[in-house]
C-alpha cells in the first residue's frame, strides 16, 4: 500500500511537472532542438532543475534502504553497446518529428486530443514488439 | 509564455521531486519508457504501484486542467507522423533502455556514462531531425 501511494505522489509530481514546465507543449520542446531556427531554451532549464533533486536523492540511497523496503538499483553499468546507440538516436528521430518523449505522452491522454492518443498507442505498439524483434536480431546474430 | 525559464526550472525541479521520492520510497528509477514499457510487455513486476504511478501522471495535467490551466499542446495532426514518430519512440527507448526521464534525468544525476551517452544521441538525432525537418520540408 505505502509503495502504491509513494507511486502516485510520484507520478502526480513528474505529470505537475510537465504541466508547469511548458513540455506539454511539443512546440517548445521541438523549439529545444530547433538550434539552428529558434532556439527555445526551456527544457535545459527543465533538466537542470530535475538533475538537482536527483543529484541529493542518490546522494541519499547511501547506507539506506528505500523507504517501502526493497533495495536500491545497483551502481549504473559502463557498458556501451549498440542497443543503447542506435535505439537512442531511433528515440531522438521520433522525438525530433512530434516533440513528444514517452513521460509527456503518457500524460497528454488528459490532454493530447487524439494526436497524442494516436501517438501513444504507436509508441506502445512499438514497445510491445521489441521482446520479439530482439529475439529475432539475436537469432540473426548466432547464425551470422 | 513570459519568464517560460522560471517555470521551466520551477518544473523541472518538481520532476526531479517525483524522481526522489519514487527512488527514495520505492528503490525504483523514475524512467516513464522503462515504467510503462514493462507493464505493456510483461516484464515488469510491481504492477500495482506502476498503475498508481501512471494515475498520477495523467491526474495531475488534468487536475491543472479541471483548474483553469490550460495545457498549451500543439502536436501535428498529421496522421503518418504521428505514427511513425510514436513506432521510433517506442522501440528505440527499449532498446536503449530509457528515454528523457531514465537516462537524462537519473542517469545523468548518478553520474552514468550509459545515460550520458544516451542523452548526446537522443538530442543529436533530435536536433538533426528537426533541422532536417524545417530547412529541407518546411514542416
Amino acid at each position: 500500500m505505502m509503495r502504491a501511494v509513494l507511486s502516485l505522489v510520484s507520478g502526480a509530481l513528474f505529470g505537475a511537472g510537465l504541466h508547469v514546465s511548458g513540455m506539454t507543449d511539443t512546440s517548445r520542446v521541438r523549439g529545444f532542438l530547433d538550434i539552428a531556427g529558434h532556439w527555445d531554451p526551456t527544457l535545459a532549464f527543465v533538466m537542470g532543475g530535475a538533475i538537482l533533486p536527483m543529484l541529493l536523492a542518490w546522494r541519499m540511497t547511501r547506507g539506506r534502504v528505500p523507504l517501502a523496503g526493497g533495495a536500491f538499483p545497483s551502481p549504473p553499468a559502463n557498458t556501451l553497446n549498440r542497443p543503447l546507440v542506435f535505439g537512442s538516436i531511433l528515440f531522438g528521430i521520433g522525438w525530433g518529428l512530434v516533440g513528444l518523449c514517452p513521460g509527456p505522452a503518457i500524460a497528454s491522454i488528459s490532454y493530447g486530443g487524439w494526436p497524442g492518443a494516436v501517438f501513444l498507442v504507436a509508441m506502445l505498439a512499438g514497445m510491445w514488439a521489441v521482446p520479439p524483434l530482439r529475439r529475432m536480431l539475436d537469432r540473426q546474430a548466432s547464425h551470422a | 509564455m513570459e519568464m517560460a525559464w522560471l517555470y521551466g526550472l520551477l518544473g523541472g525541479l518538481m520532476i526531479g521531486t517525483g524522481g526522489a521520492v519514487l527512488l527514495l520510497g520505492t528503490g525504483r528509477i523514475m524512467g516513464a519508457s522503462g515504467i510503462v514499457g514493462g507493464l505493456v510487455d510483461g516484464t515488469g513486476s510491481d504492477r500495482g504501484p506502476t498503475l498508481a504511478f501512471l494515475i498520477g501522471l495523467i491526474g495531475a495535467p488534468a487536475l491543472f486542467t479541471f483548474g483553469g490551466w490550460a495545457v498549451n499542446t500543439q502536436a501535428t495532426s498529421q496522421l503518418w507522423l504521428l505514427i511513425s514518430a510514436g513506432l521510433c519512440v517506442g522501440i528505440g527507448t527499449r532498446f536503449a533502455n530509457g528515454c528523457t526521464s531514465g537516462h537524462g534525468v537519473c542517469g545523468l544525476s548518478r553520474f552514468s556514462l550509459r545515460g550520458l551517452v544516451a542523452t548526446l544521441f537522443y538530442i543529436g538525432a533530435g536536433v538533426v531531425t528537426v533541422s532536417v525537418m524545417r530547412i529541407g520540408f518546411g514542416i
